[in-house]
């Protein structure tokens, strides 16, 4: 099997699944428990954060366990909307986020919120400068993601957090869920105040997530209970989850940090490979993230195409797994202007470090076939 | 000596069954549900099998349960999302003073949103009246929030009752029954509950995964936007693996769920016998009315909680004060203040829960000690 579509989840790495069940095995107790049992869970819990914290470059009390990607998201957002309202009801993201950013801002909408839908150019790119044309004395949130998961590209986050410097009104939020382990990101030099992470983009599993809090800024809670998390995210936690998406946080990080060329290697084969295709159209900016690339095909219908890929057991994605519109159209790609007829034929590759030279060079020799053999059938 | 684990109302052990159930899943099956490819479609169809699994276990039809992340986002996602969604109907919700702090923290929420919030009383039985409840409903009463089983004491709540008593009220119904889950026999339509909240871990599935049960007349606004995951009504990645391991548990609950009770009982039994053939000075709180047969709370008179706690906990006697969930405080229990005011119970009750791999031996060896610990404790107070 090649799988190719790790923007849309990731195998879980072997040893994150150790952690897991010796962690559900071993350490089953409520960590709020006083029982030195419960203890135990919570030492673990406790290492878990320092560690994830360490990987991330802030403070133990800056990391808030969620259940993922899209419920990070949603407590940056509306935790800080509504912690804020009285400052102000503005807020500024772009056209090119993930739903779980477009939908909470929708939503904030219809309660009275404006939001800024900031657009990009053909490449996806935001500029600080337009974000900074956007701020009102109302402003009380920017949220810009790091690495779109559609086409990978990668916004100056560094930019546009010296920029907001200026504004100290102005949280801001980065959903930082592709480029975890794949692009660097200094959370605390980019003046970040909340990011998202997901565990399942990034080898641990499913279900398990980490929004980091900058200690100075203030949301309001969204799940209330027990008051676990700082009393900003209740319910117990899943320790097992946690335990393994930390281990496999440090171990993309090492990837990151040990072989920064190799997932570029693989995009430049890749890339080179699929610029020589003809009618196929590429849509990643050439300077973006290592692990996506984006083209289309138009004329033929991107499930055609998946689909025969896929009976070479070589699995790819059409747009974004989680997209929010019935249109078969990419809304990043209209968003970033490409006609209708591209943006509905798009196709996703996304590698991990999992991903061989080989695979790429098989990928393309199938794919190639692949066109050859659709076209003539169109024809 | 070897320790006995005792609060499983707090979390439960995995069942091995369940580990295995997820284990190739997670190795095997790990695409996303919503990708076309065929390893999409792998993960949807675990996701589909466990839907079925955990609608049968209460009754219900698939489309009508939502994967939550565990009880407590069922339970805020219940008031608050049926709240909002009806708040043009009215803007008065009932609950009772001894539900667990995810619904009672989602109630006070929606009272700084305006809304208005009865919180009905509970006597030294620990149930909640039906006059009572009678006497709280009003016109524009949009929402009843009622336990099923008590986490704390144990008290079975007289659901089936209210549920007939709001057949004719307009008013949503639901339930938490995360305590209920595994040994009740929970049916959602003869029950007649609108909304019902359960969590895995409760029921030796993993953690981290829950549900919440919706009827298919029931109005509800998502409390968390992106993705249309759950049919819209939850967005978020599908936790594949834990999902596969809570549709496992509750398979396995819903095929013993007969015999879990009736050896749950048992122990129980054991238990409070043991420490009445041991003379122990003690009381179970809520002793008038149906327990649920995994729970008993007691109350040692002359004691407190906070060296029972420790006490126990050091001759290997595993167990909490009430709620595990109120973050590590020893703050005095909400549910024993509403049952017996300022009494002295409420410094010095302990609960005891019972679950998967206890077994009568270990159980009356737990006896023991406790009445040992509190014979020392108390020496000289009689
Ligand atoms: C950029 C981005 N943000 C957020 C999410 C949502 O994360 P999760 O799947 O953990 O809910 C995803 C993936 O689905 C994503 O690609
Ligand atoms: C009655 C009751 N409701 C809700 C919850 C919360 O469930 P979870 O821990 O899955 O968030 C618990 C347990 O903590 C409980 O005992």
């Amino acid at each position: 099997m090649i799988y190719f579509d790790n923007s849309a989840t990731t195998r879980p790495h072997h040893d994150a699944l150790s952690s897991y069940t010796e962690a559900a095995q071993t350490y089953f107790a409520n960590p709020s428990s006083l029982h030195r049992m419960g203890g135990k869970a919570e030492q673990l819990l406790t290492a878990c954060r320092k560690q994830a914290a360490q990987l991330l470059h802030v403070e133990e009390n800056e990391i808030i366990f969620t259940s993922g990607g899209t419920e990070g998201n949603n407590l940056a957002i509306k935790g800080t909307a509504f912690r804020k309202k009285r400052i102000g009801n503005h807020i500024i993201t772009t056209t090119i986020e993930h739903p779980s950013v477009l939908e909470t801002c929708a939503e904030l909408e219809k309660q009275g919120f404006q939001v800024t839908y900031v657009d990009v150019d053909k490449y996806g790119y935001v500029t600080a400068d337009k974000i900074r044309a956007a701020i009102t004395d109302n402003t009380i949130l920017v949220s810009v993601m790091h690495v779109n998961n559609e086409i990978g590209t990668i916004q100056p986050i560094q930019t546009i957090g010296k920029m907001l410097t200026e504004f100290p009104n102005v949280t801001f939020h980065v959903d930082y869920v592709q480029g975890a382990g794949k692009v660097e990101l200094d959370l605390k030099k980019s003046h970040i105040h909340l990011c998202t992470l997901s565990a399942h983009k990034f080898h641990g599993m499913k279900g398990s997530g980490i929004l980091f809090k900058d200690k100075d800024v203030f949301i309001a809670p969204q799940l209330s209970g027990g008051g676990q998390e700082q009393e900003l995210r209740s319910g117990t936690e899943n320790v097992p989850g946690i335990t393994a998406m930390v281990k496999a946080l440090r171990l993309t990080m090492e990837n990151l940090r040990d072989q920064p060329a190799r997932l570029f290697e693989l995009r430049e084969k890749l890339w080179e490979g699929i610029a020589k295709m003809e009618g196929v159209i590429l849509h990643s900016p050439p300077a973006g993230a290592p692990h996506i690339v984006n083209f289309s095909v138009p004329g033929i219908k991107p499930e055609v195409l998946v689909h025969a890929l896929g009976e070479k057991d070589i699995y790819v994605s059409t747009k974004s797994a989680c997209s929010s519109k019935n249109s078969d159209a990419s809304a990043v790609l209209l968003a970033c202007g490409v006609p209708e007829a591209q943006a509905e034929s798009a196709i996703r590759v996304s590698f991990s470090y999992d991903s061989t030279m080989e695979e790429v060079e098989y990928f393309l020799v199938v794919l190639q076939e692949a066109l050859t053999q659709l076209k003539k059938v169109m024809r | 000596m070897k320790s006995i684990y005792l609060d499983h109302a707090a979390t439960s052990p995995m069942h091995p069954d369940v580990i295995q159930a997820m284990i190739p899943v997670m190795e095997g099956t790990f695409g996303n549900p919503s990708s076309v490819h065929a390893f999409g479609r792998e993960a949807r169809h675990i996701v589909d099998v466990a839907r079925d699994k955990v609608a049968a276990s209460i009754g219900a039809s698939d489309k009508q349960i939502i994967f939550t992340s565990g009880g407590t986002e069922a339970d805020n996602m219940a008031l608050i999302g049926t709240a909002i969604a009806r708040k043009e109907q009215g803007k008065h919700i009932i609950t009772t003073a001894i539900e667990h702090h995810a619904t009672l923290h989602a109630a006070n929420y929606l009272e700084s949103q305006g809304f208005d919030v009865t919180y009905l009383p509970v006597d030294a039985t620990g149930a909640v009246k039906l006059e009572d409840l009678q006497g709280a409903l009003r016109p524009d009463t949009i929402l009843v929030s009622i336990m099923m089983i008590n986490n704390e004491t144990g008290i079975i709540q007289p659901v089936q009752a209210i549920g007939e008593l709001l057949k004719s009220h307009s008013a949503y119904f639901h339930t938490d029954a995360v305590q209920a889950y595994g040994t009740e026999e929970i049916d959602v339509v003869s029950l007649g509950v609108d909304l019902l909240s359960v969590s895995a871990h409760k029921i030796n599935g993993p953690k981290g995964i829950g549900a919440l049960y919706v009827a298919d007349h029931v109005r509800i606004k998502p409390i968390t936007y992106g993705g249309e995951q759950e049919r819209k009504r939850r967005a978020g990645t599908e936790n594949v693996a834990s999902i596969a391991g809570f549709g496992k548990a509750a398979e396995l609950a819903m095929n013993q769920r007969a015999e879990r009770k009736a050896a749950y009982q048992q122990l129980q039994d054991t238990f409070v016998s043991e420490l009445e053939a041991a003379g122990t000075n003690f009381f179970i709180n809520g002793d008038t009315g149906p327990r649920s047969a995994g729970i008993v709370n007691l109350s040692f008179p002359g004691t407190n909680v906070e060296s029972l706690l420790m006490n126990f906990d050091l001759s290997g006697v595993t167990v909490s004060s009430g709620s595990a969930c109120t973050a590590g405080s020893v703050d005095p229990s909400h549910v024993l203040k509403a049952m017996y005011g300022e009494d002295e119970r409420v410094t010095n009750s302990i609960r005891f829960s019972f679950g998967y791999g206890n077994t009568a031996e270990a159980v009356a060896e737990a006896a023991q000690t406790v009445a040992a610990i509190i014979k020392r404790l108390t020496k000289g107070k009689e």
